[in-house]
């Protein structure tokens, strides 16, 4: 009777899809059985070195080839769960850990890896990052792509004409800084706020610095009115207050940064800063490499006066992981873990990792990350901040489970655009929680 | 020359099949059997997904768990949350924009296909092509046309482009309005183009011995001849506004705030965003009532169950 429920929905939910038209076609043949494993990986820059290692595997295993097919980030994003709840998942499934991995561990969709990789993935991967795999202490996913925080861009030539010697270390000198990049006419801060989940990464740094990884530990634990913690409603009226500057010119709603437009902005020198993720970094060096080279800076979230966050403590993704479906045959799964623990983080992943321009986060590997390094020395910048942060808190879309993600996304979109207060914030977010 | 003939023919062919109505055999209608295939078509991918989807309104699922029970939950949930009454009124807005725009703009557009002006078949191609485009390709084109630092404006200098249409709350909507009415109207004058070709050509013979001009034969010989079309047209316009997503989605995804998130959008990020697939179809209950409703009414206004011929003594 349940499997009937289940299928009734499943083909309800997929026919509220039919009027929506041409959003994609569902993926054929990716159904659990067949011999070989099967893998669904984006088909980016950052994953290029784990979609070449599968190659190598399939010549070098003809016996446990891995078959995988390639989707843009957000298509997979929206399909995966569907899949794996109608039972059509593919065998390696891939996440950014936080709520939806443990979602999936929790209704047993993916299998427990503790006794197959648990030493292979503490003897190589940094600690703050292997965590991120972990559910109630057992291993269910394995980190295999770069580690990508989130942190400040700044365009040295702008600052340096608006008078700003260097870049802001505190609020305060933030404050000053936009404004006197706004004096000479530039944008002092780009914000690509069309594709709303920029907006997330002001509210996570701000939220850290001024009330500690604690504030936001308490919301993800889903306490009662976890949001009420005054280091939110400060938060809040620190990013109006910002708004309110001018700090993100008049026409930042539109801006998108899947087309790379904000990159943009700050290459073409018409901006001073911008916060992004460190995955940026490639678009800059692919835009302009003389930019990247000679112009651009970056630096960690300043400090907030009074605040109780570490200056180094890290938002941002972790990783990306890999977990086994439990609906995989014994031969797909006994393929897929072995995969893994010839490829986690191999001396072959780690070379080609930096050579695409992420940064493995691998336990000893600050030489190698050296070696590898552009002249603006951003490979080790990173890879010393994921090493050494004190606190490495994962984005709050992927934390949150997701109707608090949308929910949070939804709502700080509209903190930006003045359209609710600081306080109607806290208790809308606050009726999320249960 | 040509034109003669096909006058003749289908003057020909409307006479027999007068003559042919008055069989007992045609008056009867083909076995139902024939409706079979698109029945059973029809059964598969609409009916059973519908029942689906007003079963799972009263459940909760999260896309991966088990489906439980839960009542009215989802009801009152949804129809005491802000956002699904901001995606009602937002829906209906464009329906009803959607629908002033393009009425009129279709029926003259429709109107001056039908004729036999010059250059007419040329300028029609035009007006043709925006409907040959995938919606997405559009969305995304004028998405960066209308972009305030890389779009036609700033590429061009003209300052009266270079503004934040997609970004801000108030004009977003109706941008949006003007696209997709833009890519719908070329349909639409489509089916009044061969609306107005249907009017016999005497009545406005006898119009202009009666000494009427162009504008005087519009309003009273074309816009009342063309009274079904309106009302079929118009059934298509609202119904189709009533679901529509594409464009939206591409294009501004319900944002800035929510000053875009129409209902069809609105089901989407509830279902596929924040996996609560109870709550979206309830939704998706609420929009498909709308469109029964709504389509019973101006099929009920237009008088389209008792349609008689406007021909009578042609």
């Amino acid at each position: 009777m349940k499997s009937v429920v289940k299928a009734l929905a499943v083909t309800a939910s997929l026919a509220m899809l039919i009027p929506l038209g041409a959003c994609g076609s569902t993926p054929g043949g990716s159904s659990s059985s067949g011999s070989d494993a099967t893998l669904w990986v984006f088909n980016d820059n950052n994953t290029k070195p784990v979609r070449d290692a599968i190659e190598q595997w399939n010549k070098d295993n003809p016996d446990k080839k891995i078959s995988s097919e390639t989707f843009a980030n957000d298509a997979y994003k929206e399909k995966i769960r569907t899949a794996i709840g109608s039972g059509n998942a593919p065998t390696m499934i891939m996440s950014w850990g936080g709520a939806s991995l443990k979602d999936y561990a929790d209704q047993g969709s993916i299998v427990d890896l503790t006794g197959d990789l648990k030493d292979t993935v503490d003897k190589t991967v940094l600690d703050s990052v292997a965590e991120g795999g972990y559910v109630d202490g057992k291993l269910y996913g394995t980190s295999f792509n770069g580690v990508q925080p989130a942190l400040l861009f700044f365009n040295k030539k702008v600052l340096k004409e608006a008078g700003v010697s260097k870049e802001p270390q505190t609020w305060d000198e933030l404050l000053t800084a936009v404004n006197k990049v706004k004096a000479t006419g530039k944008t002092p801060i780009t914000l690509a706020g069309g594709s709303k989940w920029p907006y997330l990464m002001w509210a996570a740094y701000l939220v850290d610095r001024i009330g500690g990884p604690e504030v936001f530990q308490k919301i993800e634990n889903g306490d009662k009115d976890a949001w009420s913690d005054p280091a939110v409603l400060e938060a809040m009226t620190k990013i109006q207050d910002l708004v309110k500057a001018g700090a993100f010119d008049n026409t930042y709603q539109s801006l998108t940064a899947d087309d790379r437009k904000d990159v943009a902005l700050l290459v073409n020198d018409t901006s001073a800063m911008e916060m992004q993720g460190s995955w940026a970094y490639p678009d800059f060096v692919a835009l302009n490499k003389d930019f990247a080279d000679n112009n651009l800076s970056f630096a960690a979230f300043p400090t907030v006066a009074g605040g109780k966050g570490d200056a180094k403590d890290l938002t941002g993704n972790l990783s990306n992981y890999f977990s086994i479906s439990s609906k995989a045959s014994e031969t797909q799964q006994k393929n897929a873990i072995d995969f893994l623990k010839n490829n986690t983080y191999s001396d072959t992943m780690v070379s080609s990792m930096l050579e695409t321009g992420s940064v493995p986060p691998v336990k000893n590997a600050a030489d190698k990350v050296k070696k590898a390094d552009t002249k603006s020395g951003f490979y080790s910048y990173i890879y010393e901040a994921a090493s050494e942060a004190p606190s490495y808190q994962l984005s709050w879309d992927q934390a949150l489970p997701s109707d608090q993600a949308e929910a949070v996304l939804n709502n700080l979109e509209q903190v930006f655009l003045l359209q609710i207060t600081p306080q109607q914030f806290v208790d809308n977010m606050n009726k999320t929680l249960k | 020359m040509t034109e003669m003939k096909t006058k003749a023919g289908r003057r020909s062919r409307a006479s027999r099949s007068r003559g042919g109505s008055g069989s007992a055999a045609l008056r009867k209608g083909p076995s139902l059997w024939y409706a079979a295939p698109a029945m059973i078509l029809f059964g598969i991918f609409a009916l059973i997904p519908l029942v689906g989807v007003v079963v799972l309104s009263f459940m909760n699922w999260d896309g991966l768990g088990a489906v439980t029970w839960n009542g009215l939950g989802n009801w009152k949930a949804m129809l005491s949350d802000p956002l699904t009454l901001n995606g009602l009124k937002l829906t209906l807005i464009l329906t009803l924009a959607c629908w002033a725009v393009q009425t009129p703009v279709s029926i003259l557009l429709g109107v001056f296909m039908a004729g036999k002006q010059k250059y007419r078949a040329f300028l029609a191609v035009f007006f043709f092509l925006p409907l040959l485009f995938s919606s997405t390709a559009v969305a995304i084109a004028f998405k960066n046309l209308l972009d305030p630092q890389f779009g036609i404006g700033k590429a061009f200098g003209w300052k009266w482009l270079e503004q934040n249409f997609l970004g801000d709350p108030k004009t977003a909507l109706w941008v949006l309005i003007l696209v997709v009415s833009w890519c719908f109207v070329p349909l639409h004058s489509l089916l009044y183009q061969g609306a107005v070709r249907q009017i016999p050509a005497s009545l406005y013979e006898a119009a202009r011995i009666d000494g009427a001009g162009t504008v005087r034969q519009f309003f009273s010989i074309t816009l009342p001849q063309l009274k079904y079309t309106f009302a079929t047209d118009s059934t298509l316009m609202i119904v189709g506004s009533l679901t529509y997503f594409d464009l939206v989605y591409v294009m501004t995804s319900g944002g800035p705030g929510n000053a875009t998130r129409i209902m069809p959008l609105d089901m989407y990020i509830k279902g596929f965003k924040s996996y609560d697939m109870g709550g979206a179809s309830v939704i998706g209950v609420l929009i498909l009532a709308m469109g029964i409703v709504i389509s019973l009414l101006l099929n009920k206004l237009s008088g389209a169950d008792k349609m008689e011929s406007q021909m009578e003594g042609v």
